[in-house]
């Protein structure tokens, strides 16, 4: 499942066996069941948000599918005092942070620029530059470190910051430095990297010609390769890396190798540029179905529970189609109020000036 | 000889014929090779030029620029594509810092022939950092030729004398009017696109200048239009060139309209209108009837794309704006 060599810690394979029982037994039947719930929920979620683009009701969408695992095992393992920071396409861990999917839509759909209050939810809203949020992450991480809010008496009250991005990202220079402003302060984040193989039409070796988790060494904090598709091997990574973090061990930086299976955003055509036999290989490690067959294996994915499920997907779509159109309309006259502390006198002018103008045209 | 293209195809021609002619002239950009860019701009070179000439580089703007530099110092001539306006930024200290000095600090001895394509402005409704309009700060920066298309034949002539030439250039192309067609005339003579450094008078007028470059430029047409059934003739200048500006061009008309308008999508203050209107006003001081007008994006980041059709100049600005001339 990867060009390289290097390990990858896995405790779910493809087929629903546990590779590593000891570990999974650390994961009850109930949690399994809600994992496989969230993902089932996200791809309900992902579809939903696509066919709302494809009818014009989104300006752009960029589809998750096939990163489930990775977004909500890593998401499910963040307590509520951690925070994140993500590129454009987490919405499974905007969901799991308790984020309405009808307000992820309000970014998409062109109606606000953040999408959801940061601080209500611990999580920042879709960071657009790629690599940008990474050295924002790392800074928060500091000030978390210099306010005392690790390695408390009481651990509940650590705090830590993951940082979502993709093998793209590991390109630009913010990200790089990111890693080493973490390394040298040792600061409480942990670099979630989705390495779902494309950064739009790019392969991954037009970033990297070794795995991405040796970044880790370059920098000297600890690195882990993991199966992105595994939604066990994400949980129990990330929360190694978190304990490490809340404990004072510093930054982690963690590779989950995944696959892009849609387009890079609506805009896209991936027929253009890659080979389907790469999509159907990968296709068959599904992250969603490696969980379901084992829950069934353990009795545990009963038709009522799965009946249940597929009623609650439903009800998710039909409350998106809705909630999107109804979306409240932004107003350029407001707009004005939010570019500095206090609007001044000129660009009070200016406001005016467009009020005069839209009321003239007949558009106020 | 004539054929009706598309901007993008326009520009793709010009990059074509340009590296036909001179095997040191490369493209560079992300998503540039197999999928011919996001905007298909680089449609096809891939294949025809091979992954040497035409190099999808790793997501990184500043690399994309440093390195093209150093190309440039080796002798190649590199033109890059920034795949949206708002991720040049990434790449603003090597242009400024680097790329745009450094003939003058070799005092002219060394050239960094790099050409740096960036689609530009808003109106295709698409999220943050997409539609941006960053001319002023490029055209604010000595050493860097800074020039901006409007239609097909213009942008393909703009792109042929960028690649030409020896200083670097930053180079806009309206996204929102990628798509438009118009008759492209590969004809230099016959074409009669002038130089670039040079303004154009694209639509004769007589009661008032309007001054415009990128997509603007089709919105002043479109006012120019609206405006003959008010009985308001505009003269309309696509300034193509916003480093070096061409006052001649723009000041010949106003010496004779005796008004002038400036458009542009960039928020106001410190914009190229300002820059435009103090020229004025030190040239034509005793011939100007009234104080040069500025239709522009107003002093605020880009809004959410719901609302950018209020926050665009249109055609309606431009002609209030006019019309607020003849009020002295």
């Amino acid at each position: 499942m990867s060009e390289f060599e290097d390990p990858i810690v896995q405790l779910l394979d493809p087929a629903g066996q546990l590779s590593d029982a000891a570990a999974a037994g650390a994961f009850s039947t109930e949690q399994l069941v809600g994992l496989y719930r969230d993902m089932v929920l996200l791809r309900r979620l992902d579809a939903e948000a696509t066919a709302l683009q494809r009818h014009g009701e989104l300006g752009l969408w960029a589809p998750l599918k096939g990163q489930e695992a990775a977004q909500i095992g890593s998401a499910r393992a963040l307590g509520p005092r951690d925070f994140a920071f993500s590129s454009y396409r987490e919405h499974g861990v905007a969901y799991v942070r308790g984020v309405d999917p009808v307000d992820m839509l309000s970014f998409w759909r062109g109606t606000q620029h953040l999408a959801w209050a940061p601080k209500k939810f611990g999580m920042y809203g879709y960071q657009i530059m790629i690599g940008a949020h990474a050295l924002h992450a790392t800074g928060y991480a500091m000030g978390i470190a210099k306010a005392g809010n690790v390695d408390r008496a009481d651990p509940s009250e650590n705090e830590a910051v993951v940082a979502y991005f993709g093998d793209g990202a590991n390109s630009e220079g913010d990200l790089n430095e990111a890693l080493v402003f973490a390394a040298v302060y040792n600061a409480p984040v942990v670099f979630f990297c989705q390495n779902n193989h494309w950064a739009i039409s790019e392969p991954l070796t037009r970033q990297t010609r070794v795995p991405l988790a040796r970044r880790a060494d370059g920098v000297g904090i600890s690195g882990m390769r993991i199966d992105g598709n595994d939604v066990l091997a994400c949980y129990q990574a990330t929360s190694e890396a978190l304990e490490r973090a809340h404990s004072g061990g510093g930054p982690t930086y963690i590779e989950a190798v995944t696959y892009r299976v849609g387009p890079h955003t609506t805009a896209d055509d991936p027929t253009r540029y890659r080979d389907s036999v790469e999509l159907d290989q990968w296709l068959l490690r599904d992250p969603i179905e490696r969980l379901a067959a084992l829950l069934r294996a353990q009795g545990a994915l009963s038709a009522e529970v799965e009946t249940d499920l597929e009623q609650d997907a439903e009800a998710l779509g039909e409350r998106m189609r809705a909630g999107c159109k109804n979306l409240p309309e932004p107003i350029l006259d407001e707009q004005f109020e939010f570019a500095y502390a206090e609007i001044d006198p000129d660009l009070r002018r200016q406001r005016a000036e467009l009020a005069e103008h839209l009321a003239a045209v007949g558009r106020a | 000889m004539t054929t009706k293209v598309s901007m993008a195809a326009a520009i793709n021609l010009a990059l074509r014929h340009a590296m036909e002619r001179d095997d040191k002239v490369l493209v560079m950009g992300e998503d540039v090779g197999a999928l011919g860019g996001v905007f298909r701009v680089t449609e096809g070179l891939q294949k025809n030029f091979g992954e040497d000439r035409v190099i999808d580089t790793p997501l990184a703007e500043s690399g994309i620029v440093g390195t093209a530099i150093g190309m440039a110092l080796y002798g190649f001539r590199p033109v890059l594509e920034i795949q949206f306006d708002g991720f040049v930024f990434p790449a603003f200290d090597q242009i400024v810092t680097q790329l745009a000095r450094m003939r003058y600090r070799s005092r002219g001895t060394l050239t960094t022939p790099v050409v740096v394509r960036i689609p530009f402005g808003g109106g295709i409704g698409s999220v943050e950092h997409h539609s941006e309009s960053p001319e002023a700060y490029f055209a604010h920066t000595p050493g860097l030729r800074v020039v901006a298309a409007s239609n097909p034949v213009d942008a393909y002539w703009l792109l042929r004398d960028a690649i030409e030439s020896d200083d670097p250039v930053i180079f806009f192309e309206p996204k929102r009017r990628y798509w438009q067609s118009g008759e492209l005339e590969t004809d230099r003579a016959a074409s009669g696109v002038p130089p670039m450094g040079s303004a154009q008078v694209v639509r004769s007028g007589e009661h008032c200048t309007v001054v415009a470059y990128g997509a603007m430029v089709g919105t002043c047409l479109a006012a120019a239009e609206l405006g003959e059934e008010h009985g308001i003739s505009l003269e309309v200048i696509d300034l193509r060139s916003l480093s070096p500006l061409d006052m001649d061009t723009v000041a010949r008309s106003v010496a004779r309209t005796r008004r002038a308008v400036v458009v542009h999508e960039a928020p106001r203050s410190l914009g190229m209108a300002a820059e435009i209107a103090s020229r004025l006003h030190d040239d034509l001081y005793y011939d100007l009837e009234a104080p040069v007008q500025r239709v522009t994006g107003y002093d605020i980041p880009y809004p959410p794309s719901r609302v950018e059709e209020d926050f665009l100049p249109d055609a309606h600005r431009v002609l209030r704006a006019a019309s607020r001339t003849f009020e002295y």
